[in-house]
């Protein structure tokens, strides 16, 4: 299997998602450039956190235009996997790629800490190695992290099952308390806390290690015995 | 040579007979000393360069003899001070490199650019060393956080911070705040950052080989800033308000940009010379950069990308635009950096040459708009040795009995009292806005003794702190510089780390005045000796000065910056105890000393008689102890006494590990005393049960003192001293009145 980690001019996460999938996975992970027009040899796709564009205008809304974006949303239309963390999940809402926005805290500042996250959904690809409802420690560290959709928008996402995790304690003022969703598909994953600062215990938390594993094993269940490892 | 400059410019003539250098801070003298090194009088844009590169800022030249005290080799030190920023080797062909930087005055009148610039330039001399910066701290002083005016500069200046360092995408790990009159109107903001680099890699800021070009990367350069670092180098006063002009705007989008563009050029190993443009901007990296090669430079003028339309030579050497960074390559190499900023969306421009006459040679429409010595600039500064007095106060504190006021009986009020103080509260209110956990290696996040950040690919890490306690440099500055080294090595050492070395911030009033510079010596003094003795040389630092407001001097405030290297993150320790039944010791003897202690300040309203004693040989004896004893896996937790002393010590073990604590104190001193006492070389320690007597026996075979002082046990904290209670309170409590002091005051 074999995974991009987005870079857009700003981005500051993504030496951080390229060591995950490496040590968590050991399955090559190449960086590629907001430039790139083709993203035909990958897998899955992780869009980093950080501020692209220095979050100049809106969080994402420059990024949204970049040439490797149109590639992101075919790639999404294939069904290829895309993981948008922080700012690359700003970035996916930004690009219609998710519904919904992220708006300001409503503490108006920015926040960094661990928090307790429910597993709404285990069922999507990136979620089925955690049971329903678990809870697990990830960090955010955003200032625009507050989940917003209109209730048309909300009632589908209930129905849908497209909320991913939820925050036991909510940091951000984040509507039902989201703090990740999906596409309508499931083959798209938005969300603010940063699962890829979560794979070794040293640095505070091992949970998000099973992100990563779960799409591994996504990948393997549906292009067979293809991977080596 | 064309005297021809702008015509709302005095002319050569004017600048003489009006005196118009003394508005740069420039004296008579120093004026005299430049018009013969020139040859003749200076014009508008001469004047302009010679006064920031001979201010204080630039020159050190009030500080220049002093900073000669402090110890700057060391086996390990392989650079020192003079480049943009010290390095240590680690070990592997890898070293640290580290500096601290203030950024007071801008900050004191626009708190949030202010803050974000002094992140966003020592993030530049970090990288441009050729270094991958890893880690930011900071460490920042208030007035009371009482009045509206010291609220809003403590939210802006963290805002800042954390605006700067977010989005560039270095962690903010660790740091320190305190709040004291003091410093109202006059707030410290000193930022240090800590970075990586291979051993090969290291750059040096010199203009080599003549005719090589000269480029400047970065965005364009404005009107912002101009003066700056004149503007550092006087008091602040009521028209300090009135030169936010002076004040530079940051965009950390644009310095990542230009990191990750530089850290670039320079790993493709073409790069000759590089500088970052700090304080006098492109005058002082210039001008510091011929003279370091020996060389000259021209600059033409009109190459230089300019944001704004008709720009004076004068603006443009002057200004303090950010983001902007100097650097020689051969000729055969341009075009490969060129296409690497070109890539980046950074601008670069050829703007000069480097040439061998000593001169710096300025060319804007065709003509020769300045034209001075290098040597003058960067060399000939005049260095004062300034007349230095005992203050009154000093010889008044001599007399003063810390132990005059009535006995404090509710001991469990006067922890909270002192747990809910702003300077020992928990400051997750500060660090929880900035992201300290980006890059994935922050092993120790703020809030413990010293942050650990991990080296990848290596089992070892950096352990790194910020610390001065200035009510203690003010009662007695030689022993306060003592004491801020040592407890920086305390710090560091509770990591389960070896230091290494410091970088300081010295911040202190006016040295025009003889009980200042007083002060600004003894500390020096201080701390050179801690230095020489813990074996932790000073690699580079900053000096701020004329640090006043209307009441006075700030307490002299000699920030130390210290980096210390983690042998295996096996050692890596926590000040939270660990575990219900582990053992808790304390090393170190405990006297009676509240001078300057946050118990006096608090309880009393007072800081005054002498602060606490420190034996140099006595801490080195408990660090090498102690940091033995992590290493052969005895510890469970550690923490150095500081503000609030064996009280708040015991605290906030308790409640960063969530558990209770059952100690028995025996003292000869009054229980007040003995629990809030501030006396120097204490570290508690807990170990399991079944390594408590190793550990006891260890330390004792040091010949440090260790008292057995309790177990870690329920969820309360209960203290008995000789078999009195004196304290029993729920953690739980602790916990809430220090974790809300800050929060409630910032509502």
């Amino acid at each position: 299997m074999k995974f991009a980690v987005l870079v857009f001019p700003g981005s500051n996460c993504d030496i951080d998602c390229y060591k995950a999938v490496e040590e968590t996975l050991g399955e090559p992970v190449d960086y590629v450039w907001h430039t790139a027009t083709d993203l035909s040899a990958y897998d899955c796709i992780l869009v980093p956190g950080g501020f692209s564009y220095g979050d100049y205008l809106r969080c994402g809304a420059i990024s949204r235009f970049a040439p490797v974006m149109s590639e992101v949303a075919k790639a999404a239309e294939q069904g290829k996997y895309i993981l948008g963390i922080c700012n690359g999940f700003q970035i996916l809402t930004e690009a219609g790629l998710l519904p919904g926005a992220l708006l300001r805290n409503t503490s108006m500042k920015f926040r960094c800490h661990d928090t307790v996250l429910k597993v709404a959904n285990n069922r999507t690809p990136f979620t089925t190695d955690f049971s329903e409802n678990e809870e697990i420690v990830i960090p955010i560290a955003h200032g625009e992290g507050n989940y917003y959709c209109d209730e048309e928008t909300l009632a589908r996402l209930q129905e849908n099952n497209q909320i991913v995790f939820t925050y036991s304690s909510n940091p951000n003022g984040s509507v039902l308390d989201i703090a990740g969703i999906c596409n309508e598909r499931g083959n798209v994953v938005g969300m603010m806390p940063h699962p890829e600062r979560a794979v070794n215990s040293l640095l505070g938390s091992e949970d998000g290690k099973r992100m990563f594993t779960s799409i591994l094993k996504a990948w393997r269940d549906t292009h067979g015995a293809a991977s080596v490892r | 040579m064309a005297q021809q400059v702008s015509a709302k410019e005095p002319t050569a003539a004017q600048i003489a007979e009006q005196k118009i250098y003394q508005q740069f801070g420039v004296s008579d003298s120093e004026y005299e000393l430049i018009c013969s090194f020139m040859g003749r009088q200076p014009n508008y844009t001469e004047i302009g360069v010679f006064s920031v590169m001979w201010s204080e800022h630039c020159a050190y030249k009030n500080s220049k003899p002093l900073l000669r005290r402090f110890p700057t080799s060391g086996p390990r030190v392989l650079m020192g001070p003079g480049e943009g920023a010290g390095i240590v080797d680690i070990g592997d062909n890898q070293a640290v490199v580290f500096k601290i930087e203030s950024h007071n005055h801008p900050s004191a009148v626009e708190p949030y650019q202010g803050a974000a610039t002094g992140v966003g330039g020592i993030i530049r001399d970090i990288f441009s060393m050729g270094a991958r910066p890893v880690a930011l701290l900071n460490s920042l002083r208030f007035g009371k956080l009482e009045s509206d005016r010291v609220k809003y500069l403590f939210e802006h200046v963290v805002a800042g911070i954390a605006g700067y360092g977010n989005c560039i995408g270095i962690p903010t790990v660790a740091g320190e705040v305190m709040f004291d009159n003091s410093y109202d109107g006059n707030p410290l903001v000193n930022a240090m950052c800590v970075g990586l680099i291979d051993h090969d890699k290291i750059q040096r800021g010199v203009a080599k080989g003549v005719g090589n070009p000269v480029f400047y990367v970065g965005p364009p350069t404005g009107r912002d800033g101009i003066h700056g670092a004149t503007f550092a180098s006087v008091e602040l006063s009521e028209e300090s308000e009135a030169k936010k002009t002076a004040v530079q705007v940051g965009d950390p989008f644009m310095e990542k940009l230009v990191m990750e563009s530089t850290l670039e050029l320079i790993d493709s190993g073409i790069v000759l010379g590089i500088q970052d443009m700090g304080a006098a901007g492109l005058t002082c990296s210039s001008a510091e950069m011929a003279s370091k090669a020996g060389n000259g430079l021209e600059l033409y003028l009109d190459q230089v990308p300019q944001r704004e339309e008709g720009m004076t030579p004068y603006e443009m050497m002057l200004s303090e635009s950010q983001e902007r960074m100097l650097f020689v390559v051969e000729p055969k190499d341009e075009a490969q950096a060129m296409e690497i900023f070109e890539r980046w969306g950074v601008i670069c421009a050829k703007v000069g040459k480097v040439t061998d006459d000593g001169r710096l040679k300025l060319f804007h429409h065709g003509e020769v708009v300045g034209d001075m010595p290098v040597k003058a600039l960067v060399d000939e500064c005049p260095v004062y040795n300034k007349p230095s007095s005992v203050p009154a106060y000093y010889e008044a504190n001599a007399d003063v009995d810390t132990l005059r006021y009535e006995e404090v009986k509710d001991l469990g009020g006067a922890l909270k009292q002192v747990l809910a103080s702003p300077t020992v509260a928990s400051k997750a209110w500060v660090y929880n806005q900035y992201d300290y956990m980006v890059r994935t290696s922050t092993a120790v996040r703020p809030g413990s003794d010293a942050a650990v950040v991990t080296i990848q690919g290596t089992r070892k890490g950096l352990a790194m702190t910020t610390d001065c306690n200035g009510r203690y440099v003010y009662l007695d500055p030689e022993v306060g510089g003592r004491i801020a080294v040592s407890e920086a090595a305390r710090n560091i050492v509770c990591s389960g780390a070896e230091p290494l070395a410091i970088t300081d911030n010295l911040n202190f009033g006016s040295p025009e005045k003889s009980d200042i510079f007083w002060q600004m010596e003894r500390a020096v003094d201080g701390m050179a000796e801690a230095c020489r003795v813990l074996d932790t040389p000073v690699i580079g630092g900053n000096v701020s000065l004329y640090n006043e407001n209307a009441s006075g001097a700030i307490y002299p405030t000699p920030v130390v910056g210290m980096v210390g290297l983690v042998h295996d993150t096996d050692h890596i320790t926590t000040q939270g105890f660990k575990q219900e039944g582990d053992v808790i010791f304390l090393l170190g003897d405990t006297k009676a000393e509240l001078g300057g202690s946050e118990f006096q300040y608090v309880v009393h309203g007072a800081t005054e008689g002498r602060p606490p004693a420190l034996d140099l040989d006595t801490e080195k004896k408990l660090l090498s102890s102690v940091l033995g004893a992590i290493q052969q896996g005895l510890v469970q937790s550690a923490h150095d006494l500081s503000e609030g002393g064996l009280a708040v010590a015991l605290a906030e073990s308790c409640i960063s590990g969530s558990l209770g604590a059952q100690v028995h104190v025996e003292t000869g001193l009054r229980p007040d005393v003995a629990l809030f006492s501030e006396s120097q070389s204490r570290i508690l320690l807990s170990a399991s049960r079944d390594k408590a007597e190793q550990l006891k026996a260890y330390i004792e075979g040091q010949g440090v003192p260790v008292a057995e002082i309790g177990i870690v046990e329920g969820d309360s904290l209960v203290v008995d001293i000789n078999g009195a209670s004196a304290v029993n309170e729920s953690v739980g409590g602790l916990k809430q009145v220090w974790e809300d002091a800050i929060p409630c005051l910032m509502k």
